[in-house]
């Protein structure tokens, strides 16, 4: 390499916004975002009590349209696309021919012949050299449409009540991924999608990406949400929100060496729908017995907090797997983490421990999500 | 946030007050907010031995773990069992949040240390980077 300067950090719109506001700012996978605004657990406590307001404009957009643009998602996505209805969107992966994640995605299918690939930041290159190229063969055109758009998820259970104070749109009758266009903050055919990564309702709307706009919308959102008491949301507490309601990150519980067997994710693999990318791998992963390792949720119960990395040992001290993600889980008030170990010893209430710092600290198995929202009474 | 004049400071972002022979030693406004909402607090027992420069304990915060270097050697005399149910105290007065006590065996090892005028252009410094 004959480069030896960094390369710039990639900004969002409202880059300059987050540093007005004081977050704290820090590189993910490239991008210079907010780790933290007013404080991590008070951002938590936001989503899961009232509402906050997340910038993920980071995330990236492959938009797939033609007449075989239905064949085409088929046949890079683990999920059966030919069930979704115009307006619906369901959780789905790409996947190598070895049966990998290239990444996990949401798919939305706006019309017969028209779908919104949404896939995470650190992998955006990665995947739209992806799903380009083996698209290739069908009659399809494959966009990247990630620059323009600001993409703002407004999360909680009062997320409703903020975003409809800004939107003609009737947002009880958009239920659980699915998705509506109207008007939004002024913005006529935007989309509203019933969306989130926090285990909690919520939104995510996709607005023009020039930073006037973005900006307007921002605080237009904060204004909203004002009297709900909410609060503009990190990384931070966008990764401890995650985390309780045990959904996957891409380079933690998922990745290139992981299948979607062992991350615990065959309920969107529809292995009948026809062959796909990674499927062949995946049905001799099933003839074969099934997966060897197994993603499983851990609650320490000695005093430590299990954190990304730290081994996972059994009773005798021997290392049988690795913790993908672990934190202090702000809601729950445990610390918790997701870890692959053997298959045998993936069972509930099963005791392992955690090498935290050079100690076993003892931790068991329990059922995830370690977090599920309460059902609406009303 | 003010740096007390009569604290010495690490370049790991400790401070110690000094009487007598007694060194109370905690972490700095500057790392805490570095660190964000913290919430364990692992230190040594008391009658431990700490040594200038190594690691006696680690903070923990929501999103990451920081190890604690002592700012002198010595022998623990007392420990904040305050911070063990609320380790947040940290984060409100991060000057005041004592975590050990420390009977100094050198109080020469002091003069190593910065002042509070030096450690505020050290964190300019380090903010800068």
């Amino acid at each position: 390499m004959a480069t030896s300067a960094p390369p710039a950090l990639r900004r969002t719109a409202l880059n300059a916004m987050h540093h007005r506001m004081g977050a704290k700012m820090v590189d993910f996978g490239g991008w210079d975002m907010p780790v933290e605004y007013s404080g991590l657990i008070a951002e938590h406590m936001a989503v899961r009590t009232g509402v906050g307001v997340f910038d993920v404009s980071h995330m990236g957009d492959i938009q797939l349209r033609g007449p075989e643009a239905l064949a085409a998602v088929q046949h890079i996505t683990i999920n059966d696309v030919s069930k979704l209805q115009l307006g619906q969107a369901h959780y789905s992966a790409m996947l190598y021919p070895q049966g990998t994640f290239v990444d996990d995605v949401i798919v939305h299918k706006f019309s017969d012949n028209d779908y919104l690939i949404v896939i995470n930041a650190g992998t955006r290159e990665k995947d739209y050299n992806w799903v380009k190229s083996n698209v290739q063969r069908f009659h399809c055109h494959a966009s990247d449409y990630s620059d323009f758009y600001t993409q703002l998820a407004i999360q909680g259970p009062k997320a409703a009540e903020t975003l409809a104070k800004l939107t003609n749109l009737d947002l009880s009758t958009i239920k659980g991924y699915w998705f509506k266009w109207g008007t939004a903050c002024g913005l006529s055919n935007t989309l509203v999608a019933r969306t989130g990564y926090t285990g909690e309702d919520g939104f995510e709307i996709y607005v023009p990406s020039d930073v006037v706009t973005s900006e307007r919308v921002w605080n237009e959102v904060l204004e909203a949400g004002k009297e709900f008491g909410i609060l503009p949301c990190g990384l931070g507490a966008r990764n401890t929100l995650r985390l309780e309601s045990a959904m996957s990150l891409y380079g933690h519980e998922i990745s290139e060496t992981i299948n979607p067997f062992e991350a615990h994710l065959e309920r969107f693999l529809k292995l009948d729908k026809g062959n796909f990318l990674g499927s062949d791998a995946l049905k001799k992963v099933q003839a074969e017995g099934g997966p060897k390792r197994k993603l499983v949720g851990l609650e320490v119960i000695e005093r430590g907090i299990a954190r990304d990395g730290y081994p996972v040992l059994n009773a005798s001290g021997e290392k049988i797997g690795v913790v993908t993600s672990g934190s202090p889980a702000p809601f729950l008030k445990k610390n918790i983490a997701l870890a692959y170990v053997p298959v045998e010893l993936a069972f509930i209430d099963n005791e392992v421990a955690v090498e935290i710092r050079g100690n076993p600290v003892k931790a068991k198995i329990v059922p995830t999500p370690f977090y599920r929202r309460p059902k609406k009474t009303a | 946030m003010a740096y007390p004049a009569n604290y010495k400071y690490t370049r790991e972002h400790e401070w110690i007050e000094v009487s007598g022979k007694t060194g109370t030693v905690g972490i700095t406004d500057y790392a805490q907010n570095s660190l964000g909402d913290i919430v364990f607090v692992d230190a040594p027992k008391v009658g431990s031995k700490v040594e200038k420069g190594a690691i006696f304990g680690s903070v923990e915060s929501v999103k990451a773990v920081s190890d604690l270097y002592s700012p002198v050697s010595g022998t623990v005399t007392e420990v904040n069992e305050s911070l063990k149910d609320s380790p947040e105290k940290i984060n409100t007065d991060a000057h005041a949040a004592w975590i050990i006590k420390v009977e100094l065996s050198d109080s020469a090892e002091l003069d190593s240390l910065l002042d509070a005028a030096a450690y505020e252009k050290f964190i300019a410094e380090e903010t800068g980077k």
